[in-house]
């Protein structure tokens, strides 16, 4: 979207800076370099692992001692073209070596990669550069009271746990009840603990898996950071506080949906999603439960409002998720992940489109069940129209680029729908009451 | 799967292939000793390193354990742990089982990233020579199938190790509940020593 005027204007900006850079020297890259590169690329799919991809393609280029690259995978699959018809394993295994190698930490890039063409001839003076090397990266499990805001955030998935606690505060504020601000705190507050717990069990039990799978082999049960144990206890230490307070200071019916919550996410999606596409619908419910928690907070009982946030909410996971998964089928595929995406993947692009029209239809029944005046349809339907215009081009295209781009369009349209159906809210018990107001 | 499938397995394929790197995979359907426990001197350093396996040594004042890079074949973290003074059984016990579930770990997804490799490059082989054309094109460029052929290379890969994949879970569940149990009654006992009340019996499981 934003693509054409911020490359004309990185672009001069850029070339102009290229062009001093160039007669430094050239292999160097400096940040800003990295920059124009995210910039001018047209991929808006840049992850931390994107740009610690590419720099370590050019710290690899501009290090004498290291092999380039480019030249090594051509050593690497030309034995493979060559003995293709039998298939050694040796060079299967390379291959596999040069995979983990791409996908591992960058400063063991430069060992893995030189191991391979010393496998014949690995004599022991080369081995005490590696080895020193791989000395260096070994770390002692000690937990140091300052690393563990970092590791408490990363274990519990605070950006994830964040978008739950906003979704349970809009189920609150959409609730057509006098606004108190301390159950509205409580409500969020008891709701991100328990999120923090139901994350952190999560990744308890799904270290192996993390660990090859790109996107999550930095958490930090994976890298070793703490035991099991402690993230056990850290989770308890979540749970407990978090339902307890729902259920005391909320009431007993947000405290009982927290702990189903809770329940269905750790032992029901986690498991299922090595064992059926199930999962997906689980996971929409798990997601779906947080705005009805919200509401419940607020006037204490299961309204069909809550339940119509609740459905919106369901219905969004569909397309955020599958197009989320799409991109991700390798990675699913090798760890044993059953996910739509790879088993089922014209359902996948079904569902997600079935879903995101579906947005639509509960926007119009959200006046009609007096939750939002009917302001709210109308103005929802650009946004409701575009996610549903990128689920038709995944379905249609099915495709890297409509699959990313019906991810990210995802993250902003949840937060934009709750902030218009906020706006749209059915005042209609202040009508009594408030004399201001005018029928 | 079982141990004894995969090291029958390993053990054909290190015959028919005298690779190095697959002796590195076969060296660990035997347990590796963090020491020689019959040598109290020893505790904390190892005294031959086996081929394949990390020659790394804690220092002798860490009284901690050491997490290590990412395998290259597994991508799991190998971890060296400390034996204390005075280890009880129940530690000793906790730090082979941990140990043992390491290395098992360590099997599975070596195996699982080969075969998957191996799957993967025959199935791209496969597909471009029904389409008639090389592995390379004509700039020497490596040929790479679309995501939708590779999706059924995915599919079937899935599908396939289903089963493995269910054995697998059931297992590395229990174990890791196991673990936690274990290293729950160790910080206990941990604890209990601390506050100055040593358990009499020596025989303490």
């Amino acid at each position: 979207m934003y693509n054409s005027p911020c490359r004309k204007l990185t672009g001069l900006v850029g070339v102009s800076i290229l062009q001093s850079l160039e007669n430094a020297a050239q292999a160097r890259l400096c940040s800003w370099d990295l920059v124009q590169l995210c910039r001018s690329s047209t991929s808006k799919w840049i992850t931390f692992q994107h740009c610690n991809f590419l720099k370590r393609q050019y710290v690899t280029k501009t290090t004498e001692a290291c092999q380039r690259a480019k030249p090594k995978q051509e050593a690497l699959t030309t034995p493979l073209v060559k003995q293709h018809p039998h298939l050694q394993d040796e060079t299967v295994i390379r291959q596999v070596q040069q995979i983990s190698a791409i996908d591992q930490h960058p400063s063991s890039v430069q060992s893995s990669k030189e191991t391979p063409t010393q496998d014949t001839e690995r004599a022991s003076s080369d081995e005490d550069p590696s080895t020193a090397q791989e000395t260096r990266q070994w770390k002692e499990i000690k937990v140091m009271l300052g690393d563990l805001p970092g590791i408490y955030a990363r274990l519990s998935k605070i950006r994830l746990t964040a978008l739950v606690v906003m979704t349970a505060s809009a189920g609150y504020a959409m609730a057509p009840v006098p606004f108190d601000p301390s159950c509205f705190l409580l409500a969020s507050l008891g709701t991100g603990l328990a999120s923090c717990a139901a994350n952190s069990i999560n990744q308890y039990f799904e270290v192996p898996f993390d660990s090859n799978m790109n996107r999550t082999k930095n958490r930090p049960l994976v890298r070793g950071q703490i035991s099991p144990l402690h993230a056990v206890s850290f989770a308890a230490a979540c749970a407990v506080p978090g339902i307890t307070l729902l259920a005391l200071t909320v009431n007993p019916l947000t405290g009982a949906l927290g702990a189903l919550n809770l329940f269905l996410y750790t032992c029901c999606y986690t498991p299922l999603k090595r064992l059926s596409i199930t999962n997906t619908w689980v996971g929409a419910v798990v997601g779906a439960i947080p705005p009805v928690m919200g509401w419940t907070a607020a006037t204490g009982s299961l309204d069909v409002g809550a339940l119509l946030l609740g459905g919106i909410l369901y219905s969004w996971q569909f397309p955020h998720f599958n197009a989320l998964s799409w991109n991700l089928r390798e990675d699913y595929s090798r760890g044993g992940y059953r996910m739509m995406s790879v088993t089922h993947p014209a359902l996948c692009r079904r569902v997600a489109l079935r879903h995101s029209l579906a947005l639509i239809g509960l926007s119009v029944l959200a006046p009609a069940l007096d939750v939002t005046s009917w302001t709210f349809p109308l103005i929802s339907l650009p946004i409701n129209l575009y996610i549903s215009y990128l689920g038709y081009s995944f379905y249609r295209d099915a495709d890297r680029s409509s699959a990313r781009k019906l991810f990210f369009c995802s993250l902003w349209h949840l937060p934009m729908l709750l902030l218009l159906m906020l706006t749209c809210k059915n005042h209609g018990w202040t009508r009594k009451t408030d004399p201001w107001l005018t029928v | 799967m079982s141990r004894s499938g995969f090291a029958a397995t390993l053990s054909r394929l290190q015959n028919r292939h005298g690779s190095r790197v697959l002796n590195h995979v076969g060296s660990l359907t035997a347990p590796r000793p963090f020491c020689s426990e019959s040598d109290p001197r020893s505790r904390g350093r190892i005294k031959q390193a086996l081929p394949g396996v990390s020659s790394f040594t804690p220092p002798a004042n860490s009284s901690h354990d050491w997490v290590g890079p990412p395998d290259r074949m597994s991508n799991l973290r190998p971890i060296k742990y400390h034996i204390p003074e005075y280890e009880s059984p129940l530690e000793s016990r906790l730090r082979k089982l941990r140990q043992e579930t390491e290395d098992w770990n360590h099997q599975f997804w070596t195996n699982q990233n080969i075969s998957f490799s191996k799957e993967k490059e025959g199935f791209i082989y496969s597909c471009l020579k029904e389409k008639g054309l090389e592995l390379r094109d004509e700039d020497g460029r490596k040929r790479t199938l679309s995501a939708d052929e590779m999706a059924e290379f995915y599919k079937e890969f899935l599908n396939k190790n289903h089963q493995k994949h269910s054995v697998y879970n059931k297992e590395w569940y229990m174990r890791n509940f196991t673990i936690t149990f274990l290293m729950g009654r160790v910080a206990l006992l941990k604890a209990w020593r601390k506050l100055g009340w040593r358990q009499q019996d020596p025989k303490l499981k």
